[in-house]
């Protein structure tokens, strides 16, 4: 038994023998579930019964022979990038597993150097994609509540950029943060990204092109400290900061931000 | 004080942009912003040339700066980066030179 789940152009096939969990996992992935597809990557999930003591074990990924081990309080896996299969071990629940898919996809993407998994709501207006990135409570959440209508959401949390040509697209993500909500399916050119700070006005000032590049890198989901990975994000951080606007978006927190997105 | 000859660790990733630079520790994926003098002093970091002989030949120039202030400044900056093992700071220089 086993649901696809396909984000950013890349399916993850999820193998589980529980049905109770695919179900609500068909559920909560619902916009982004899809048939089960050659060349999808496979995950394996093995259940485990609940915990008799939680653990808030800190995240660890680390290559080992080959290897990704994914390690955190309430999941071990392994992921092997060559075969573009893994498994993982966990008290079926789909934050863990939510956790798991956000990791392999920002793996998959620095080993391919095909995109970067950044924290930032997004959205499209008129065609085009935007990204407002920052820490939490920097607003991002906040910036998704206050969009207008016309406006579709692709996520309030993670946001995934993808080379498209000479640029970067954003795609819709079923990553969501406060709002509780999946993005939409879809995908846009990205046309600026901009850094969030809660402000008494609502400004867009221009970034200097080194603190573009360290505000992306800094925000950037990267979990594994491997060199070649390492220089593949970098080297995509560095061409996302100079193939779009790159700004620091002062905001008031009231719908009127959004006349300065268009 | 003897001399030292900084180098770039091997897989430091980094970029330099407006004069400043940005370098990521491949081991940990620490973040590290330079400055215009520690950019300066990073470029050059090939192993061959000492440090003083860049302070003297590039940052004062590029800056001027008094060289004992800048060497000063240049041996904090070194010493700081090669605790995060991104810069290397070896006793002799790379053969080559």
């Amino acid at each position: 038994m086993s649901v696809c789940i396909g984000v950013g152009g890349m399916a993850v096939r999820v193998e589980c023998p529980d049905a109770r969990f695919l179900h609500e996992l068909r559920r909560h992935y619902a916009g982004f579930v899809e048939d089960v597809t050659d060349g999808a990557l496979e995950l394996v999930v093995e259940p485990l019964p609940p915990p008799a003591v939680g653990s808030d074990a800190e995240l660890e990924v680390r290559l080992e022979a080959g290897l990704w081990i994914l390690h955190r309080g309430d999941f071990r896996a392994e992921w092997d990038p060559g075969a573009g299969k893994g498994v993982v071990r966990l008290h079926p629940n789909r934050y863990s597993l939510d956790s798991v898919l956000r990791i392999i996809h920002s793996l998959e993407l620095a080993r391919t150097g095909g995109g970067l998994l950044l924290h930032g709501a997004s959205a499209v207006r008129n065609g085009r994609g935007f990204v407002f990135s920052g820490p939490s409570g920097a607003g991002k959440t906040t910036m998704a509540r206050l969009a207008p209508a016309g406006v579709r959401l692709l996520t309030d949390e993670i946001s995934y950029l993808r080379v498209a040509g000479d640029g970067f697209e954003a795609w819709g993500t079923p990553f969501a943060g406060e709002l509780a909500q999946p993005g939409e399916n879809i995908v846009a050119p990205l046309a600026a990204l901009y850094f969030l700070r809660q402000a008494g006005e609502n400004r867009i000032d221009p970034l200097s092109p080194s603190e573009a590049l360290r505000l992306i890198l800094k925000n950037t989901l990267f979990f594994a400290h491997d060199p070649v990975l390492v220089a593949n994000v970098f080297a995509l951080a560095d061409r996302l900061a100079g193939s779009v606007e790159v700004g620091e978006l002062s905001f008031a927190p009231d719908v009127r931000v959004w006349s300065l997105i268009r | 004080m003897n001399e030292m000859y900084p180098k770039r660790a091997a897989n430091a990733a980094f970029r330099v942009l407006g004069g400043e630079a940005i370098v990521m520790n491949p081991e940990d994926s620490s973040l590290f912003s330079l400055n215009a003098t520690a950019a300066v002093i990073w470029r050059a970091a090939d192993g061959r040339r000492s440090l003083r002989e860049i302070v003297v030949s590039d940052v004062c120039v590029e800056f001027e700066v008094e060289p004992e202030d800048a060497m000063r400044e240049a041996l904090e900056f070194a010493s700081a980066l090669a605790e995060h093992g991104i810069l290397i700071l070896a006793e002799t220089p790379e053969a080559g030179a």
